[in-house]
Formats: C-alpha cells, structure tokens, sequence
C-alpha cells in the first residue's frame, strides 16, 4: 500500500516508525516546508537558541537513555552551527541523528542564499552522512541513519535534505529492511580468545580493571559488575565511565589519569595485566605513553577493530559488544574459578592498592569564609547520594565533580570527554530534563562554559524544566589559568572573566529563581532548597578562586609521578 | 618503494572523498590514485599508493574498512599482487635519434601511438620501477612530457569479501518504540 505524501511529511512518519518522540531544533528558509508538516505532528519539537545547543541536547537525550538523539538545522549557518555538537558526538560516540536541510538541488553550487557545503563540512565530523536529492531516497536513507548512529560504535549521523525533497510527492511504502554490506558491526568475540581472556585474568597477579565508555554504551554495567567480582580485581572507571561500577563497590578504586586518583593512577602504573573495557587509551588517562603500565599486559574488549592496539598493543585483543563478549567471559571464569587456589598474589595486591589508597585519598581543606569548590562537589555529592543526572561543562569544575560525586548507575554523569566542549553543559542538562521529566538533572558549569550557553535559560523556562543549574563562579577560566599559574609563571593571561552579570538578575529575567551563594556555612541549605525546588532554579556559588584541581599528572607526564597537592608558594615563584 | 592499498568500494556520491579524507585529515600525501567501475557498476576498486610507517598503514586500513561505503581495504604491499601502472609520453625525436628511441621502445615493450616529424607519442605499461627505468631513459634523448596513469593492482590472493546482510528496519509502526536505541 503506498501514498502519495511530500516529503516532508515522508521523514516525520520515518523517524516515528524509528521510536522519535523529541527533536531539538530550529527552524530557518529551507527547513520551511519540514516545520509546517511538524505543526500538527505528534512529534515534540523543542526549539533552543542556538544549533549547536539543538546537538548538544540531543546528546544530554540520548546519554540519559541510551536512544538516538535528534537534533534538526537549517541550511547553512544552522548547519555549520551544528558542527561542534556533532564532532562532539563523535569523540564520545554517541547515537545522533542530525537533520539539515539544504538548498534546492539545482541551486546546488550557486553559492545560492544560505549555502553550505554540509555534505563536505560535515564529512569528518560524523560517523556517515548523506545528501538527499531525490525524495524516493529518503525512507531509505533516515532508517540507515538511525541504524549506523546506534549500531557497531554510535555515532552522529547527519543527513542533509535539499528544500525540493521536503516539498515534494512522492508513493511512500514503509521500508522494510536496509541493505549496508560494507558496514560490519563484529558483536560477538571471538570464543577462543575469551577463553584466553578468562584464563589471563585468573592468572594475574596484579590485575586491573580499566572501564570506560564502552560499558555505559552497550548497558553492559551488570556484566561488568559480575566480572568486577569474579576477578575480584580493583577497578577503575574513566571519565566516560564514571557509574558504570557503583561508586560504592568495594572494588572501585575511581578515576585514573590527568586528574585521577593516587590509588588508580599508581595501580594502572603498577598492575601486571590490564583488563581494558571499551576503553580507548586516551592520552588524558595514560600520561607519557612509556610509563603507562610498563610492566602489564593488556586484553582489549572494544567493539571498534580501530581502537585495537592503536595506542597500546593488546596482547590479547577482543573485538565484540561488551553486553555480548562479558557474559560469555564470566562463563569462562565460573567453570575456571572452582580449579583455582588461593590467588596469594592478589592478595598482596590488593593490600597493596589499599595502602596507596589511604595514602593518598583525595583531600581537600574547606575554609570558614569561603566556599572550596571540592566542597561544593562534596555537598552535592551528599544530597544527591549518587541518584541524581549531573551533567557537567568542561573545566576545573567539571574534574572536581568527577573526582568528588558519587554515581550509582551509569548515564547519570555526562559530561563532554573526548572533545572537552565548554557550553556542553546546559544544554546537555536540558536535553536529559526532556527525556528523564521526573528525575533530579543538575547542570554544574563554570563561569566561562555557562556564558557559552546562557540563551538556553530561555529553554528550560519555555518548556518548564526544572534543571538546577549550579554555576561554579571562580571569576576564571580556571582550568587555563591553573596551567598558567603551574606551567607558565602565573602570566596570567586573558583568563580573568569580568563582566560576569549578577546571575540572580538573570534568573529573574528569564522568569525563573536564582541566588547566589558566597558563604561555607549557607552552602548546604541553598542546595537543598535549589533542589527541592519545583523550577527551574540557578544557584550562582562563589568559590575559592585560585584553587587548583589535584592530584595532577601534567601533560605528558607519568602516571606514577603525579603532583599530588599544591606546590608550596616558595616554589610558583620561582 | 610505494605501499599500494586497495579498496573495493560503492560507487557512491563523496564515497573517494572519505577515503582520501583519512589520509588527508592525518597529513599523509597521496602518490597514486586510480578508481574505476568494476564488473559491478555499483561498486568502484581504487588503488592507493602512498608512503606511511607500517603502524600507522594498518591503522589506517582499519579507518578504510569502517567506512560505511567500503566493502573491503587490503594492504597489498607485501601480500601477493601484480602492480601495473599505464605511462602516455612524448618524445621529441629528431631524425638521427628516430631509431634508438623506437629500439629502446621495444625493449620495454612501449607502443608508439602516434608518429609526427617531430616526435613519438608512446605508451607503456609496466610495474612502476621499470616504468620510472623507461622515463629516465628517454629523457637521456631529450625533452619529454609524461602523464602516468597511477598504479592499479589485483591481489593474487583470492580475499575472501564478508558482506553483511540486509537487516530488518522501519517496518511496524507499533514496535518502532523499542528499535531506538542499542541494537
Ligand atoms: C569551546 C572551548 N573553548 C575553549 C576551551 C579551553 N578551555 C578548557 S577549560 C577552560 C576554562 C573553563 O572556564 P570555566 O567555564 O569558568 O570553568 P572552570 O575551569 O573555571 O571551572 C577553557 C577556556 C574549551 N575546552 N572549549
Ligand atoms: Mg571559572
């Protein structure tokens, strides 16, 4: 049974049949003839300020719940403003489908108004994209897209949509199935290599859990529990994985890397096996690659081939879908476990990765007359025991709020990793706000990425979503000023944010409450009352402005060498 | 010596500029490059020539192959293949050096395609460094000009090609719910 229905009216019913219940757009010339078939669709359009916050929030959707994301652009400067968010998406790998709409075909090359080569720009900045011309292809089309930006590695995805399609008739029939033989999605693992796998962790002595973003991708965080415990191995959680083991497993030893723990960073240093789960080795978590885990050997699950000794070589490589390849592990190691003795090694170990551990916990003074940013994290991390949806900008603020709040599920921390966008923040709050109405979303953002987003206020008041928006007012670009302040004599360059206006003023004139909060001891009943509250709210704290996020591994440093608190003032000025 | 790599690819609208585009987004220069239809008309083999550290090949290749429109990237460099490459060239040949220039020709097994007073237009296929033997050569008789085709290259290995299947998508209206999200 086919219809004749425009084209327009073609992609709503596609990307209902794909489960869409939200886009996050903005509309503009070419995208005319798509928001006029939205007007009396079911489908929610949210309407943000500006694109890249469209993608932004598609990704704050989709982090939260694992479904695709959707943000929808105009022609060029909607499209070109996308970019960030999509390059964004990709570095994370995050399921997005991005829709743009471009000029009509034959203008195509005309330098017609509102042009852009989105095709072109957007090549790099996404898993695949397309270029519709011809309407009969867009069925197709949107059912790949949604298949390659969830399948395999997810991704961005963005199909561009000339002005002709969307106006056009053409016999709609419901697509059945796509065909993309050069697309290969390898979820299962290979068994022998498993086999291997289970016995090389049985036979460590020194083994260490390095779990990443893969497992919050493939929902694999069960699995990896019960692999945590059979292996009884201490683990650690990237950034991107932060919840993936409860924050209060006896095995979780929290973050390693730049800005990870003494504990982590010294058990990745000194462990004879690493058990990497989807995981990438990013240079942030490895330091100076030559002292990374000298002595380990490494077994890499990941279900991108790419990643496979990229940075590392894996000794024993797995390529497969962690929810797939971990059961079939944990299988391994059941029918192995009975056979194996005391694991003496082991227990020396973990004694060991203990005392590092107590040694070093992450500590941090508080003050009577002002407020310590760790200590803003801390009473966040207090009321919201692990439960609540903490969506983070990039900055000091975002490493204290790592190291410091406590997740007890996976999707519950998001946050910018690969591309470290500032303006991430906000925007990504709102888009969880729309996809999880009854769950506690906090965006914590600095002075500088809150100002790269402040026009989505409008938003969360627009469609009444109550998003606590905590920003942490250091008056600087802190991360950059404390790389100047350690690494460049304290030449304290371009760093200072003046101007910064009152935020309750601003809360105010977007219709919604905001204080600011300067004292220690009003710390806790502002954040309680923000979130009790049934609004919208913005809680400005001022913090300590030069403090510094410790412990520290500086670029290209080694990870067993890391700086562990602030360097005495005798020492800076030199 | 040039490493060729060689993609079996859709023939697709932007499906060469996300080849080329790994190797340029990692600034690698391309030294060859040729693609064509194959048997299927749906489908392009292009072969690459280029000079990267094995490490970062092998890298790279794993890029090739997840590109959505490539069915299959193989390094050919020290796997069995034949290399060949297409050279066009003219020479100008004064009347004294008429005949050295057509012996040498025939040596290399070169075709003369076209014969003026003033010169020869040949044409020679060989593996690269015989061709760059033949130039080098017939410069020695003075000025030429030479357009090479760039290398093409057939693996002697039948590689099996893993194609994946049609999957089923968009079908039923009532259970697209459950299709959004992590297959
Ligand atoms: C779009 C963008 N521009 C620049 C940077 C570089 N950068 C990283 S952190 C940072 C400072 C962020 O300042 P703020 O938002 O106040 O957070 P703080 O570090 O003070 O917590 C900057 C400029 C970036 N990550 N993203
Ligand atoms: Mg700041």
């Amino acid at each position: 049974m086919s219809q004749l229905m425009s084209g327009a009216k073609i992609l709503l019913e596609c990307l209902a049949r794909e489960g869409v219940d939200t886009i996050f757009g903005y509309p503009g010339g070419v995208t005319l003839p798509l928001y006029d078939a939205m007007y009396d669709n079911p489908i929610r359009h949210i309407l943000v300020r500006h694109e890249q916050n469209a993608a932004f929030a598609a990704q704050g959707y989709s982090r939260s719940t694992g479904k695709v994301g959707v943000c929808c652009a105009t022609s060029g400067p909607g499209a070109t403003n996308l970019v960030t968010g999509l390059v964004d998406a990709m570095m994370d790998s995050i399921p997005v489908v991005a829709l743009t709409g471009q000029v009509t075909a034959k203008l195509i090359g005309s330098d017609a108004f509102q042009e852009a080569d989105t095709f072109g720009i957007t090549r790099s900045a996404t898993k695949h994209n397309y270029l519709v011309k011809n309407v009969n292809e867009l069925p197709q089309v949107i059912h790949e897209a949604f298949y390659i930006a969830a399948s395999g590695r997810p991704g961005p995805v963005l199909v561009d949509i000339t002005k002709d399609v969307f106006q056009g008739n053409a016999h709609y029939t419901p697509v059945t199935s796509i065909h993309l033989p050069g697309y290969k999605v390898y979820t299962e693992g290979h068994t022998g290599q498993i086999r291997r796998a289970a016995q090389m962790m049985l036979e460590a002595e020194r083994p260490m859990i390095y779990a990443g973003g893969g497992i919050v991708l493939s929902n694999a965080s069960a699995e990896l529990r019960e692999l945590v415990e059979l292996v009884d191995a201490p683990t650690v959680c990237t950034l991107m994985g932060l919840g993936t083991l409860g924050s209060e497993h006896p095995n979780f030893i929290s973050m390693p890397g730049m800005h990870g723990s003494y504990a982590a960073n010294m058990g990745m240093y000194g462990t004879d096996l690493i058990i990497a789960l989807g995981v990438r080795f990013d240079d942030r978590v490895t330091g100076r690659l030559n002292a990374f885990a000298p002595h380990a050997r490494i077994i890499h699950v990941d279900i991108d081939p790419a990643e496979i000794s990229k940075i590392r070589n894996a000794d024993l490589p797995i390529v497969g879908d962690l929810k797939r390849v971990l059961p079939k592990i944990n299988a391994v190691l059941k029918e192995l476990l009975p056979e194996v003795g005391e694991r003496p090694g082991l227990k020396a170990w973990w004694k060991q990765v203990r005392e590092w551990k107590a040694e070093h916990p992450l500590r941090y003074d508080t003050a009577d007359d002002v407020i310590k940013p760790q200590h803003l994290m801390r009473e966040i991390d207090r009321l919201t025991k692990g439960e609540a949806i903490v969506c983070s900008d990039v900055g000091q603020h975002q490493m204290w709020a790592a190291q410091l709040i406590r997740f007890n599920e996976p999707r519950l921390w998001i946050n910018s990793g690969g591309l470290g966008s500032m303006g991430f923040g906000l925007p990504s709050a709102l888009g969880a706000q729309v996809a999880n109405p009854n769950q506690l979303v906090i965006a914590i953002c600095g002075d500088g990425g809150f100002q790269m987003s402040i026009p989505e206020l409008a938003t969360l008041f627009n469609f009444g979503l109550p998003v606590k928006v905590i920003v942490m007012n250091n008056g600087y670009l802190g991360m950059v000023r404390q790389w100047q302040e350690l690494f460049y004599a304290n030449r304290l360059s371009q760093v200072t944010l003046d101007g910064f206006p009152d935020p309750v003023q601003l809360a105010g004139a977007y219709g919604f409450k905001g204080r600011t909060v300067e004292r220690p001891s009003e710390l806790a009943e502002a954040l309680a009352t923000a979130f009790a509250d049934p609004g919208p709210y913005l809680l400005n704290v001022k913090v300590a402005p030069t403090e510094n996020v410790f412990p520290m591994v500086p670029a290209g440093g080694a990870i067993n060498e890391m700086v562990l608190t602030p360097p005495q003032p005798a020492e800076l000025r030199k | 010596m040039l490493q060729i790599i060689s993609i079996l690819l859709e023939n697709k609208t932007g499906a060469l500029m996300r080849v080329t585009g790994l190797l340029t987004a990692r600034g690698y220069n391309i030294d060859s490059l040729t693609v064509a239809r194959t048997l299927d008309p749906e489908l392009s083999r292009m072969t690459i020539g280029v000079a990267i550290e094995p490490h970062q090949r092998r890298q790279l290749i794993k890029h090739m192959n997840k590109l959505i429109n490539v069915l299959q990237a193989t390094d050919l460099t020290d796997s069995p293949a034949v290399t060949r490459e297409l050279v066009l060239m003219r020479v100008r040949a004064p009347q004294e050096s008429r005949t050295a220039i057509l012996k040498e020709a025939e040596i290399f097994g070169a075709r003369v395609v076209d014969s003026t007073l003033e010169g020869f237009a040949l044409e020679a296929t060989g593996d690269i460094e015989k061709l760059d033997e033949f130039i080098d050569i017939m410069r020695s008789y003075g000025e030429i000009e030479v357009t090479r085709g760039g290398a093409v290259a057939v693996s002697l290995e039948s590689k099996k090609l893993r194609l994946s299947p049609p999957v089923p998508r968009g079908a039923e209206e009532g259970k697209s719910e459950e299709k959004n999200g992590v297959i």
